[in-house]
Protein backbone atom coordinates (compact mmCIF):
# COMPACT_ATOMS: atom_id res chain seq x y z
CA UNK A 1 0.00 0.00 0.00
CA UNK A 2 0.97 3.65 -0.28
CA UNK A 3 0.96 6.19 2.56
CA UNK A 4 -1.83 8.70 3.04
CA UNK A 5 -0.76 12.23 2.09
CA UNK A 6 1.35 14.20 4.55
CA UNK A 7 3.37 17.37 4.63
CA UNK A 8 7.13 17.20 5.05
CA UNK A 9 9.55 19.43 6.92
CA UNK A 10 13.28 19.13 7.41
CA UNK A 11 14.36 21.34 10.31
CA UNK A 12 17.97 22.44 10.72
CA UNK A 13 18.12 22.55 14.51
CA UNK A 14 16.71 20.62 17.45
CA UNK A 15 14.77 23.69 18.59
CA UNK A 16 13.22 24.09 15.17
CA UNK A 17 12.27 20.40 15.17
CA UNK A 18 10.59 20.80 18.57
CA UNK A 19 8.71 23.89 17.40
CA UNK A 20 7.30 21.88 14.48
CA UNK A 21 6.00 19.15 16.76
CA UNK A 22 2.77 20.77 17.86
CA UNK A 23 -0.29 19.45 16.11
CA UNK A 24 -0.44 16.07 14.39
CA UNK A 25 3.26 15.77 13.60
CA UNK A 26 5.53 12.73 13.76
CA UNK A 27 9.32 12.59 13.86
CA UNK A 28 11.03 10.74 11.03
CA UNK A 29 14.46 9.29 11.85
CA UNK A 30 15.64 6.14 10.03
CA UNK A 31 12.09 5.46 8.87
CA UNK A 32 12.62 1.71 9.26
CA UNK A 33 9.61 1.32 11.50
CA UNK A 34 7.70 4.49 10.73
CA UNK A 35 7.62 4.35 6.91
CA UNK A 36 6.42 0.75 7.08
CA UNK A 37 3.48 1.83 9.28
CA UNK A 38 2.78 4.77 6.93
CA UNK A 39 2.83 2.46 3.90
CA UNK A 40 0.35 0.18 5.64
CA UNK A 41 -1.69 3.21 6.73
CA UNK A 42 -1.44 2.17 10.35
CA UNK A 43 -0.56 5.79 10.94
CA UNK A 44 -1.41 8.90 8.94
CA UNK A 45 0.05 12.09 10.45
CA UNK A 46 -0.43 15.55 8.91
CA UNK A 47 3.27 16.32 9.04
CA UNK A 48 6.53 14.41 9.07
CA UNK A 49 9.42 16.18 10.74
CA UNK A 50 12.59 14.68 9.25
CA UNK A 51 15.47 14.96 11.73
CA UNK A 52 18.06 13.42 9.39
CA UNK A 53 19.70 16.81 8.82
CA UNK A 54 20.50 17.33 12.50
CA UNK A 55 24.23 16.59 12.72
CA UNK A 56 24.22 17.46 16.42
CA UNK A 57 22.23 14.27 17.07
CA UNK A 58 24.85 11.94 15.56
CA UNK A 59 27.93 10.36 16.98
CA UNK A 60 29.41 8.39 19.83
CA UNK A 61 31.54 9.84 22.60
CA UNK A 62 32.94 8.83 25.97
CA UNK A 63 33.18 11.22 28.88
CA UNK A 64 34.18 10.32 32.43
CA UNK A 65 32.98 6.73 32.35
CA UNK A 66 29.80 7.43 30.37
CA UNK A 67 29.23 6.45 26.76
CA UNK A 68 26.92 8.88 24.99
CA UNK A 69 25.29 7.81 21.75
CA UNK A 70 23.50 10.45 19.68
CA UNK A 71 19.91 9.65 18.71
CA UNK A 72 20.64 9.74 14.98
CA UNK A 73 23.52 7.27 15.20
CA UNK A 74 22.71 4.42 12.81
CA UNK A 75 22.72 0.78 13.91
CA UNK A 76 25.49 0.21 11.37
CA UNK A 77 27.69 2.86 13.00
CA UNK A 78 27.30 1.12 16.35
CA UNK A 79 28.22 -2.17 14.72
CA UNK A 80 31.44 -0.72 13.35
CA UNK A 81 32.43 1.47 16.28
CA UNK A 82 35.61 0.61 18.16
CA UNK A 83 34.40 2.71 21.07
CA UNK A 84 31.24 0.61 21.35
CA UNK A 85 33.20 -2.64 21.02
CA UNK A 86 35.52 -1.60 23.87
CA UNK A 87 33.21 0.38 26.16
CA UNK A 88 29.77 -1.10 25.54
CA UNK A 89 30.38 -4.71 24.47
CA UNK A 90 26.77 -5.69 25.25
CA UNK A 91 25.54 -3.29 22.57
CA UNK A 92 28.26 -4.43 20.17
CA UNK A 93 27.09 -8.02 20.55
CA UNK A 94 23.40 -7.18 20.16
CA UNK A 95 23.47 -4.87 17.14
CA UNK A 96 24.28 -7.45 14.43
CA UNK A 97 21.05 -9.21 15.48
CA UNK A 98 18.96 -6.14 14.57
CA UNK A 99 17.26 -6.66 11.21
CA UNK A 100 19.33 -6.83 8.01
CA UNK A 101 22.23 -4.74 6.65
CA UNK A 102 20.07 -2.43 4.49
CA UNK A 103 17.88 -1.70 7.52
CA UNK A 104 20.82 -1.24 9.88
CA UNK A 105 22.28 1.30 7.43
CA UNK A 106 19.27 3.58 8.03
CA UNK A 107 17.75 2.65 11.40
CA UNK A 108 18.76 4.83 14.33
CA UNK A 109 19.31 4.42 18.05
CA UNK A 110 16.79 7.14 18.93
CA UNK A 111 14.14 5.62 16.68
CA UNK A 112 14.60 2.21 18.20
CA UNK A 113 14.39 3.53 21.77
CA UNK A 114 11.37 5.75 20.98
CA UNK A 115 9.55 2.96 19.14
CA UNK A 116 10.18 0.71 22.17
CA UNK A 117 9.29 -2.59 20.60
CA UNK A 118 9.38 -5.19 23.40
CA UNK A 119 11.33 -7.51 21.07
CA UNK A 120 13.93 -4.88 20.10
CA UNK A 121 17.52 -5.30 21.19
CA UNK A 122 18.58 -1.72 21.97
CA UNK A 123 15.85 -0.93 24.51
CA UNK A 124 16.77 -4.18 26.31
CA UNK A 125 20.47 -3.28 26.25
CA UNK A 126 19.73 0.18 27.61
CA UNK A 127 17.81 -1.33 30.52
CA UNK A 128 20.39 -4.06 31.18
CA UNK A 129 23.10 -1.39 31.37
CA UNK A 130 20.86 0.81 33.52
CA UNK A 131 21.40 3.67 31.09
CA UNK A 132 19.43 6.85 30.54
CA UNK A 133 17.58 8.65 27.78
CA UNK A 134 18.28 12.32 27.11
CA UNK A 135 15.17 14.17 25.98
CA UNK A 136 14.64 17.68 24.61
CA UNK A 137 11.37 19.58 24.60
CA UNK A 138 10.14 23.15 24.57
CA UNK A 139 10.71 23.27 28.33
CA UNK A 140 14.39 22.31 28.03
CA UNK A 141 16.31 19.07 28.39
CA UNK A 142 15.77 16.25 30.84
CA UNK A 143 17.16 12.81 31.48
CA UNK A 144 15.09 9.74 32.25
CA UNK A 145 16.53 6.45 33.55
CA UNK A 146 15.83 3.40 31.41
CA UNK A 147 13.78 1.86 34.24
CA UNK A 148 11.28 4.71 34.10
CA UNK A 149 11.43 5.29 30.36
CA UNK A 150 9.78 2.07 29.15
CA UNK A 151 6.24 2.17 30.51
CA UNK A 152 4.16 -0.33 28.58
CA UNK A 153 3.58 -1.76 25.13
CA UNK A 154 5.00 0.88 22.73
CA UNK A 155 4.52 3.36 25.57
CA UNK A 156 7.39 5.47 26.89
CA UNK A 157 8.03 8.50 29.09
CA UNK A 158 8.30 10.69 25.94
CA UNK A 159 5.69 13.45 26.03
CA UNK A 160 4.11 15.11 23.01
CA UNK A 161 6.47 17.66 21.55
CA UNK A 162 9.62 15.97 22.83
CA UNK A 163 12.43 14.21 21.06
CA UNK A 164 15.26 11.96 22.14
CA UNK A 165 18.65 13.59 21.65
CA UNK A 166 20.88 10.79 22.96
CA UNK A 167 21.19 7.76 25.18
CA UNK A 168 23.83 7.24 27.82
CA UNK A 169 25.23 4.03 29.25
CA UNK A 170 27.99 3.52 31.80
CA UNK A 171 31.26 2.38 30.20
CA UNK A 172 31.98 -1.29 30.89
CA UNK A 173 34.01 -1.92 34.05
CA UNK A 174 36.67 -4.60 34.43
CA UNK A 175 34.50 -6.69 36.76
CA UNK A 176 31.50 -6.77 34.45
CA UNK A 177 30.62 -9.63 32.11
CA UNK A 178 28.14 -9.45 29.25
CA UNK A 179 26.30 -11.84 26.99
CA UNK A 180 23.48 -11.73 24.47
CA UNK A 181 21.53 -14.86 23.57
CA UNK A 182 18.58 -14.81 21.21
CA UNK A 183 16.47 -17.09 19.04
CA UNK A 184 14.81 -15.79 15.89
CA UNK A 185 13.13 -17.68 13.06
CA UNK A 186 15.51 -16.14 10.57
CA UNK A 187 18.68 -14.14 11.15
CA UNK A 188 17.65 -10.50 11.60
CA UNK A 189 14.02 -11.12 12.46
CA UNK A 190 12.74 -9.82 15.76
CA UNK A 191 13.64 -12.48 18.32
CA UNK A 192 11.08 -14.93 19.72
CA UNK A 193 13.03 -14.85 22.96
CA UNK A 194 16.33 -13.50 24.12
CA UNK A 195 18.33 -12.13 27.02
CA UNK A 196 20.75 -9.23 27.32
CA UNK A 197 22.81 -10.01 30.41
CA UNK A 198 25.04 -7.68 32.39
CA UNK A 199 26.67 -9.32 35.39
CA UNK A 200 28.98 -7.66 37.91
CA UNK A 201 31.33 -10.11 39.60
CA UNK A 202 33.74 -10.15 42.49
CA UNK A 203 36.06 -13.02 41.69
CA UNK A 204 33.74 -16.02 41.19
CA UNK A 205 30.85 -14.42 43.04
CA UNK A 206 28.05 -12.50 41.38
CA UNK A 207 27.60 -9.08 42.95
CA UNK A 208 24.67 -8.05 40.80
CA UNK A 209 23.01 -9.44 37.69
CA UNK A 210 20.76 -7.46 35.36
CA UNK A 211 19.13 -9.92 33.00
CA UNK A 212 16.77 -8.21 30.55
CA UNK A 213 14.51 -10.25 28.29
CA UNK A 214 13.01 -9.38 24.91
CA UNK A 215 9.59 -10.56 23.73
CA UNK A 216 8.76 -11.42 27.32
CA UNK A 217 6.16 -8.76 28.17
CA UNK A 218 4.99 -5.29 27.14
CA UNK A 219 8.41 -3.70 27.69
CA UNK A 220 11.96 -5.01 27.84
CA UNK A 221 11.69 -7.08 31.04
CA UNK A 222 14.25 -6.81 33.84
CA UNK A 223 14.20 -10.11 35.73
CA UNK A 224 14.54 -9.05 39.34
CA UNK A 225 13.90 -12.48 40.82
CA UNK A 226 16.52 -14.09 38.61
CA UNK A 227 18.97 -11.33 39.51
CA UNK A 228 18.35 -11.89 43.22
CA UNK A 229 18.81 -15.65 42.78
CA UNK A 230 22.26 -15.07 41.32
CA UNK A 231 23.49 -12.32 43.65
CA UNK A 232 25.96 -13.56 46.24
CA UNK A 233 26.45 -16.90 44.47
CA UNK A 234 28.87 -18.32 41.98
CA UNK A 235 27.42 -19.12 38.56
CA UNK A 236 26.86 -22.88 38.72
CA UNK A 237 24.12 -25.41 38.04
CA UNK A 238 22.31 -24.51 41.27
CA UNK A 239 22.26 -20.73 40.78
CA UNK A 240 21.42 -21.05 37.08
CA UNK A 241 18.51 -23.34 38.02
CA UNK A 242 17.31 -20.87 40.65
CA UNK A 243 17.48 -18.00 38.16
CA UNK A 244 15.56 -20.06 35.60
CA UNK A 245 12.86 -20.89 38.15
CA UNK A 246 12.45 -17.24 39.06
CA UNK A 247 11.64 -16.32 35.46
CA UNK A 248 8.06 -17.50 35.73
CA UNK A 249 7.42 -14.67 38.20
CA UNK A 250 9.66 -12.14 36.44
CA UNK A 251 8.39 -12.41 32.88
CA UNK A 252 4.98 -11.96 31.34
CA UNK A 253 5.19 -13.17 27.72
CA UNK A 254 2.12 -13.36 25.52
CA UNK A 255 1.09 -15.58 22.63
CA UNK A 256 1.77 -14.30 19.14
CA UNK A 257 1.77 -15.78 15.65
CA UNK A 258 5.20 -17.33 16.16
CA UNK A 259 4.84 -19.01 19.52
CA UNK A 260 2.82 -19.39 22.68
CA UNK A 261 3.65 -17.71 25.98
CA UNK A 262 4.73 -21.09 27.35
CA UNK A 263 7.19 -21.60 24.49
CA UNK A 264 8.65 -18.14 25.03
CA UNK A 265 9.12 -18.79 28.74
CA UNK A 266 10.82 -22.08 27.95
CA UNK A 267 13.10 -20.37 25.41
CA UNK A 268 13.89 -17.60 27.90
CA UNK A 269 15.11 -20.25 30.34
CA UNK A 270 17.28 -21.86 27.69
CA UNK A 271 18.75 -18.46 26.73
CA UNK A 272 19.45 -17.77 30.41
CA UNK A 273 21.49 -20.93 30.79
CA UNK A 274 23.47 -20.24 27.62
CA UNK A 275 24.22 -16.64 28.58
CA UNK A 276 25.24 -17.46 32.15
CA UNK A 277 27.43 -20.38 31.14
CA UNK A 278 29.20 -18.20 28.64
CA UNK A 279 29.71 -15.52 31.28
CA UNK A 280 31.02 -18.05 33.80
CA UNK A 281 33.47 -19.40 31.25
CA UNK A 282 34.85 -15.98 30.37
CA UNK B 1 -5.04 13.30 7.24
CA UNK B 2 -4.76 16.19 4.77
CA UNK B 3 -6.00 15.97 1.17
CA UNK B 4 -3.24 15.34 -1.30
CA UNK B 5 -4.51 18.37 -3.25
CA UNK B 6 -3.62 20.60 -0.28
CA UNK B 7 -0.06 19.41 -0.19
CA UNK B 8 2.50 21.31 -2.18
CA UNK B 9 4.88 19.08 -4.13
CA UNK B 10 8.51 18.99 -3.07
CA UNK B 11 11.41 19.20 -5.47
CA UNK B 12 13.85 16.32 -5.38
CA UNK B 13 17.22 16.77 -7.03
CA UNK B 14 19.51 13.79 -6.92
CA UNK B 15 22.25 12.08 -8.87
CA UNK B 16 20.83 8.79 -10.10
CA UNK B 17 23.23 6.41 -11.82
CA UNK B 18 25.59 9.31 -12.38
CA UNK B 19 22.98 11.57 -13.93
CA UNK B 20 21.51 14.64 -12.25
CA UNK B 21 17.71 14.51 -12.14
CA UNK B 22 15.13 16.83 -10.70
CA UNK B 23 11.40 16.20 -10.20
CA UNK B 24 8.55 17.72 -8.20
CA UNK B 25 6.81 14.93 -6.29
CA UNK B 26 4.42 14.37 -3.41
CA UNK B 27 6.20 14.11 -0.04
CA UNK B 28 4.62 10.70 0.48
CA UNK B 29 6.29 9.16 -2.57
CA UNK B 30 8.70 6.36 -1.67
CA UNK B 31 12.14 6.31 -3.27
CA UNK B 32 11.47 3.08 -5.14
CA UNK B 33 8.28 4.51 -6.67
CA UNK B 34 10.21 7.61 -7.64
CA UNK B 35 12.81 5.49 -9.42
CA UNK B 36 10.26 3.29 -11.15
CA UNK B 37 7.55 5.80 -12.01
CA UNK B 38 9.30 9.14 -12.40
CA UNK B 39 12.57 7.85 -13.86
CA UNK B 40 11.33 4.60 -15.45
CA UNK B 41 14.11 2.65 -13.79
CA UNK B 42 12.09 -0.50 -13.25
CA UNK B 43 14.98 -2.76 -12.24
CA UNK B 44 14.25 -2.03 -8.58
CA UNK B 45 11.26 -4.15 -7.67
CA UNK B 46 8.45 -3.76 -5.19
CA UNK B 47 7.35 -6.72 -3.10
CA UNK B 48 6.11 -6.17 0.42
CA UNK B 49 6.40 -2.38 0.85
CA UNK B 50 7.26 -2.78 4.51
CA UNK B 51 10.94 -3.65 4.58
CA UNK B 52 10.73 -7.42 4.76
CA UNK B 53 11.54 -8.76 1.28
CA UNK B 54 14.48 -6.70 0.00
CA UNK B 55 13.26 -6.52 -3.62
CA UNK B 56 13.53 -2.73 -3.55
CA UNK B 57 17.16 -2.54 -2.37
CA UNK B 58 19.16 0.34 -3.88
CA UNK B 59 22.38 2.15 -2.96
CA UNK B 60 22.15 5.64 -1.51
CA UNK B 61 25.35 7.55 -0.77
CA UNK B 62 27.36 4.36 -0.93
CA UNK B 63 25.26 2.06 1.27
CA UNK B 64 22.29 -0.17 0.55
CA UNK B 65 18.84 0.86 1.76
CA UNK B 66 15.24 -0.23 1.38
CA UNK B 67 13.70 1.84 -1.42
CA UNK B 68 10.27 1.30 0.13
CA UNK B 69 11.29 2.67 3.54
CA UNK B 70 12.91 5.88 2.35
CA UNK B 71 10.97 8.81 0.94
CA UNK B 72 12.01 10.23 -2.42
CA UNK B 73 12.33 13.65 -0.77
CA UNK B 74 14.91 12.18 1.62
CA UNK B 75 17.12 11.40 -1.37
CA UNK B 76 17.35 15.10 -2.22
CA UNK B 77 21.05 15.82 -2.74
CA UNK B 78 21.99 12.15 -2.59
CA UNK B 79 23.81 9.81 -4.95
CA UNK B 80 21.51 6.95 -5.86
CA UNK B 81 22.66 3.83 -7.64
CA UNK B 82 20.13 1.31 -8.95
CA UNK B 83 20.71 -2.09 -10.50
CA UNK B 84 20.76 -0.40 -13.91
CA UNK B 85 23.69 1.82 -12.90
CA UNK B 86 25.45 -0.92 -10.97
CA UNK B 87 25.27 -3.25 -13.98
CA UNK B 88 26.54 -0.60 -16.34
CA UNK B 89 29.45 0.25 -14.07
CA UNK B 90 30.86 -3.26 -14.45
CA UNK B 91 31.37 -3.53 -10.68
CA UNK B 92 29.44 -6.78 -10.49
CA UNK B 93 30.01 -8.28 -13.94
CA UNK B 94 31.70 -11.29 -12.32
CA UNK B 95 28.87 -11.76 -9.83
CA UNK B 96 26.26 -11.55 -12.57
CA UNK B 97 28.15 -14.12 -14.62
CA UNK B 98 28.21 -16.46 -11.64
CA UNK B 99 24.48 -15.91 -11.03
CA UNK B 100 23.92 -17.01 -14.63
CA UNK B 101 26.12 -20.08 -14.63
CA UNK B 102 24.88 -21.20 -11.20
CA UNK B 103 21.22 -20.61 -12.06
CA UNK B 104 20.96 -18.28 -9.08
CA UNK B 105 18.28 -16.27 -10.88
CA UNK B 106 15.14 -18.16 -11.79
CA UNK B 107 12.10 -15.88 -12.11
CA UNK B 108 14.48 -12.98 -11.43
CA UNK B 109 12.17 -10.99 -9.19
CA UNK B 110 14.54 -10.98 -6.23
CA UNK B 111 17.70 -10.72 -8.35
CA UNK B 112 18.28 -6.93 -8.51
CA UNK B 113 17.93 -6.62 -4.72
CA UNK B 114 20.01 -9.72 -4.18
CA UNK B 115 22.81 -8.36 -6.40
CA UNK B 116 22.75 -4.94 -4.69
CA UNK B 117 23.01 -6.63 -1.30
CA UNK B 118 25.70 -9.12 -2.33
CA UNK B 119 27.72 -6.32 -3.97
CA UNK B 120 28.00 -4.55 -0.61
CA UNK B 121 29.23 -7.69 1.12
CA UNK B 122 31.73 -8.50 -1.64
CA UNK B 123 33.12 -4.96 -1.56
CA UNK B 124 33.60 -5.06 2.21
CA UNK B 125 34.52 -8.66 2.78
CA UNK B 126 35.17 -10.77 -0.32
CA UNK B 127 36.39 -13.58 1.94
CA UNK B 128 32.99 -13.98 3.63
CA UNK B 129 32.08 -17.59 4.34
CA UNK B 130 28.70 -19.21 3.72
CA UNK B 131 27.31 -18.31 7.15
CA UNK B 132 28.26 -14.67 6.74
CA UNK B 133 26.80 -14.66 3.23
CA UNK B 134 23.54 -16.13 4.50
CA UNK B 135 23.37 -13.58 7.31
CA UNK B 136 24.08 -10.73 4.93
CA UNK B 137 21.33 -11.72 2.49
CA UNK B 138 18.91 -12.68 5.28
CA UNK B 139 16.77 -9.66 4.44
CA UNK B 140 16.31 -10.64 0.80
CA UNK B 141 13.58 -13.14 0.05
CA UNK B 142 13.86 -15.51 -2.91
CA UNK B 143 10.84 -17.69 -3.56
CA UNK B 144 12.42 -19.76 -6.33
CA UNK B 145 15.98 -20.87 -5.83
CA UNK B 146 16.14 -22.11 -2.24
CA UNK B 147 19.15 -19.77 -1.81
CA UNK B 148 21.77 -22.50 -2.28
CA UNK B 149 22.70 -21.36 -5.79
CA UNK B 150 22.74 -17.72 -4.71
CA UNK B 151 25.12 -18.44 -1.85
CA UNK B 152 27.28 -20.49 -4.25
CA UNK B 153 27.46 -17.62 -6.74
CA UNK B 154 28.38 -15.04 -4.11
CA UNK B 155 30.92 -17.32 -2.48
CA UNK B 156 32.59 -18.11 -5.79
CA UNK B 157 32.74 -14.45 -6.79
CA UNK B 158 34.40 -13.58 -3.50
CA UNK B 159 36.85 -16.42 -3.85
CA UNK B 160 37.82 -15.38 -7.37
CA UNK B 161 38.22 -11.76 -6.36
CA UNK B 162 40.46 -12.80 -3.47
CA UNK B 163 42.73 -14.69 -5.85
CA UNK B 164 43.26 -11.72 -8.13
C1 LIG C 1 12.12 -6.07 8.29
C2 LIG C 1 12.51 -5.36 9.55
C3 LIG C 1 13.08 -6.08 10.58
C4 LIG C 1 13.43 -5.46 11.76
N1 LIG C 1 14.00 -6.22 12.74
C5 LIG C 1 14.38 -5.63 13.90
C6 LIG C 1 14.99 -6.38 14.94
O1 LIG C 1 15.22 -7.59 14.83
N2 LIG C 1 15.33 -5.73 16.08
C7 LIG C 1 15.11 -4.38 16.24
O2 LIG C 1 15.43 -3.84 17.28
N3 LIG C 1 14.56 -3.64 15.27
C8 LIG C 1 14.19 -4.23 14.11
N4 LIG C 1 13.63 -3.45 13.12
C9 LIG C 1 13.36 -2.02 13.38
C10 LIG C 1 14.58 -1.14 13.17
O3 LIG C 1 15.56 -1.40 14.14
C11 LIG C 1 14.24 0.36 13.24
O4 LIG C 1 15.36 1.02 12.79
C12 LIG C 1 13.88 0.94 14.59
O5 LIG C 1 12.86 0.27 15.24
C13 LIG C 1 13.36 2.35 14.42
O6 LIG C 1 14.39 3.22 14.17
P1 LIG C 1 14.27 4.30 13.03
O7 LIG C 1 15.40 5.22 13.21
O8 LIG C 1 14.14 3.64 11.73
O9 LIG C 1 12.95 5.08 13.46
P2 LIG C 1 11.70 5.61 12.64
O10 LIG C 1 11.08 4.49 11.90
O11 LIG C 1 12.07 6.81 11.88
O12 LIG C 1 10.79 6.05 13.84
C14 LIG C 1 10.18 5.10 14.72
C15 LIG C 1 9.36 5.86 15.76
O13 LIG C 1 10.22 6.57 16.65
C16 LIG C 1 9.97 7.97 16.60
N5 LIG C 1 11.27 8.62 16.69
C17 LIG C 1 12.32 8.42 15.84
N6 LIG C 1 13.40 9.12 16.26
C18 LIG C 1 13.03 9.75 17.40
C19 LIG C 1 13.70 10.63 18.32
N7 LIG C 1 14.98 10.96 18.16
N8 LIG C 1 12.99 11.09 19.38
C20 LIG C 1 11.70 10.73 19.56
N9 LIG C 1 11.01 9.93 18.73
C21 LIG C 1 11.67 9.43 17.67
C22 LIG C 1 9.23 8.20 15.31
O14 LIG C 1 8.41 9.33 15.38
C23 LIG C 1 8.44 6.91 15.16
O15 LIG C 1 7.29 6.97 15.93
C24 LIG C 1 13.25 -4.06 11.92
C25 LIG C 1 12.69 -3.31 10.89
C26 LIG C 1 12.32 -3.95 9.70
C27 LIG C 1 11.72 -3.14 8.59
S1 LIG D 1 9.41 -3.88 -1.16
FE1 LIG D 1 10.90 -2.95 0.08
S2 LIG D 1 11.53 -4.57 1.34
FE2 LIG D 1 9.87 -5.47 0.26
S1 LIG E 1 14.59 -16.06 -8.52
FE1 LIG E 1 12.45 -15.94 -8.23
S2 LIG E 1 12.31 -14.92 -6.32
FE2 LIG E 1 14.40 -15.29 -6.49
Amino acid sequence: MKPAPFNYAKPSSVDEAISLLDGDATLLAGGQSLVATLNMRLSAPDLLVDINGLEELSGISVDGGTVRIGALTRHRELERSEVIAAQAPLIAEAVPLIAHPAIRNRGTVGGSIAFADPAAELPACLLALDGAVEIAGSGGRRKVGAGEFFRGLYDTALEDGELITAIEVPAAAGNQRFAVEEVARRHGDYGMAGVMASVTVNGETVEAARLVYIAAGGTPMLAEGAGAALAGNAIDEASIGAAQSALEGDLDPFDDMNSTAATKLHLARVMTERALKRIAGA
Amino acid sequence: MPDSIDIPPVVVTATVNGERVSRAVEPRMNLVDFLREELELTGSHIGCEHGVCGACTVRVDGTIVRGCLMLAVQADGAEVLTIEGLSESGEIADLQENFKTRNAAQCGFCTPGMLMTAAELLAENPGAGRTEIRQHISGNFCRCTGYQAIVDAIEETGRNRGEK
